[in-house]
């Protein structure tokens, strides 16, 4: 299941130090992905899990006074070095926590990534747009009615939707953050049974508030604790009797947190 | 429990007091307007007709139309808003999509603030300056235009600055999320998504543009100038113009003798204009309202 341990990791991450205006939100942590697993990542609120991301696909740029350092590397390349950001972000996928309809139509949200990097062919539009839908568990409730507005869609079909549109630039790491705060428990199973699926096909990482949605995913997980890295381990480990970290037994078993 | 003690008829009386308190005052609101509106209509019906505004002033203005007035409003109001408009829309998308947090912007921001608050006759003697005199354009339609606009820009900035910011930033976030430049995230998401309450900024910067006397005053605006009557493009905007704002000043201090009605009618029509345009922007944003897309 986990990558071989020889192979290269997906992502590495070295001493990345975060802070906003001033304020320290990560404080040089290093960690690496494995291709192909679900790498999730748990913490309380301000642990710097999204801020991470963030990082992750270079939109920290876009926050006023964000100042980052240390080096991260997507198969071997680091991202600061790379020219064409935009490709960068293609790569990554990003889902945010609350789910973002574009007021565009169901069609058009999917098809809005494929057409900014240039892709006009119609009838491989036409292909992508099923595809993504399908694989995002949204397609048999939305194919009669593509033309209609994405941000009328109830919640968890918005949910789905990001998702979809996040495929649509068939990146290689799909990052989710708290992808299950906004919507239903059945949802969110659906949602967990595609997750299972992708990771076939792309590196994913897994931000997430519900310690138990970690332990049913991923194969690996990290405990982030105020912009600190507590644990970082095989899922055997981090949620067994006997974790590295104390803290993580508290925190898991819920105990605090 | 639910017996009504003294507590709750103070309150309930309360209540009532505040309701006719806000209600007489929203109603001292409506009045002036009203009373404005019938008082000028009434005073003005025996000269209102069709006729009355496609006909030049004669006789010493004090018989004939308002034509070459109300053409040169037109133009005044026009060709300053195709230069106050297209400027002012893109700094607003410049200053609200990419300028960051900096002295610069500061500085820019704090500047379109204060120069809305510049009276207009500092603007007039401004335009008089900078383009009839250093400029050499000469007192004229478009020198008169570039003062209107000077003036207009700062309030174009700010309302579509502020028709942006109702665009959430969610939006933008997910489209650069997944690869999309600032660029296109503005034409395909924020622009199509604020144009329409941009446009209502911009109408009611009509009613204000054509009502200002003083700017135009030194700057292009005439007491008396006839015109080919019926022909909207009997100015160029080299020439100078008559304008309604400044009509109606001169016939009412200048020319005493001129008939009652007269001054009336000029401003029945000034504000018959400003209002219909407001109108304009009045359904224009119900329109967005019944087409909001989240």
């Amino acid at each position: 299941m986990v990558a071989a341990p020889l192979e290269a990791p997906k992502i590495s991450v070295k001493d990345l130090r975060l802070s906003y205006a001033g304020k320290q939100v990560l404080n040089g942590i290093s960690f690496e992905v494995q291709k192909n697993e679900i790498f999730a990542v748990i913490g309380p609120a301000q642990s710097g899990k999204s801020s991470l991301l963030r990082c992750l696909n270079r939109t920290i740029e876009f926050v006023p006074k964000a100042k980052a350092s240390g080096v991260i590397e997507i198969d071997g390349l680091n991202v600061d070095a790379i020219k064409n950001v935009y490709e960068l972000r293609r790569r990554v996928g990003m889902v945010a926590p609350l789910p973002v309809g574009l007021p565009l139509s169901i069609y058009d949200n999917v098809a809005f990534a494929p057409r900014a990097a240039g892709f006009r062919d119609k009838s491989a539009l036409d292909a992508l747009v099923e595809r993504c839908l399908t694989q995002a568990a949204l397609w048999d409730e939305v194919k009669d009615r593509l033309h209609s507005l994405g941000t009328k869609l109830s919640g968890g079909q918005q949910q789905r939707l990001t998702i979809a549109r996040a495929l649509s630039h068939e990146p290689e790491i799909l990052c989710l953050d708290e992808f299950s705060i906004a919507i239903d428990p059945v949802t969110t199973m659906r949602i967990e049974d595609v997750l299972k699926e992708l990771k076939r096909d792309m590196t994913i990482i897994l931000v997430t508030n519900l310690v138990q949605q970690a332990r049913r995913l991923a194969s690996r997980t990290m405990f982030l604790w105020n912009g600190d890295i507590v644990e970082v381990g095989k899922n055997d480990v981090v949620f067994s009797n006997k974790p590295q970290s104390q803290k993580t037994y508290d925190y898991v078993n819920g105990i605090f947190g | 429990m639910f017996t009504e003690t003294p507590l709750v008829r103070r309150k309930a009386r309360a209540e009532l007091v505040a309701k006719c308190v806000f209600g007489a005052m929203a109603l001292c609101m409506v009045t002036p307007l009203l009373l404005i509106i019938t008082h000028l209509v009434w005073e003005a019906a025996p000269l209102l007709s069709f006729e009355f505004l496609t006909t030049n002033p004669t006789g010493g203005m004090r018989e004939g139309g308002i034509w070459s007035a109300l053409l040169g409003t037109i133009y005044l109001v026009t060709v300053s808003l195709l230069i106050a408009a297209p400027v002012g829309v893109l700094a607003a998308v410049y200053l609200n999509e990419y300028a960051r947090e900096s002295w610069f912007t500061r500085v820019i921001n704090l500047a379109v603030v204060n120069l809305a608050g510049v009276p207009s006759i500092v603007h007039a003697l401004f335009g008089l300056g900078a383009f009839v005199l250093f400029a050499g354009i000469g007192r004229s339609i478009l020198a008169a235009s570039l003062t209107l606009a000077v003036m207009t820009l700062p309030v174009i900035i700010a309302s579509t600055k502020e028709s942006l910011g109702a665009v959430p930033l969610a939006f933008r976030e997910a489209c650069w999320n997944v690869g999309a430049t600032r660029w296109q995230t503005i034409r395909r998401i924020v622009l199509p998504n604020s144009i329409t309450g941009i446009l209502t900024g911009v109408i009611l910067q009509v009613s204000r543009t054509a009502g200002e006397t003083a700017p135009i005053m030194f700057t292009g605006a005439v007491f008396f100038k006839k015109v080919p009557e019926g022909d909207i493009f009997a100015y160029s905007i080299w020439d100078q113009c008559m304008a309604l704002s400044m009509h109606l000043f001169t016939i009412t201090t200048q020319v005493t003798d001129a008939p009652k009605a007269l001054p009336y009618a000029t401003a029945v029509v000034l504000l018959g204009a400003v209002l219909s345009v407001n109108l304009t922007a009045i359904v224009v944003r119900s329109y967005l309202r019944s087409r909001k897309k989240w």
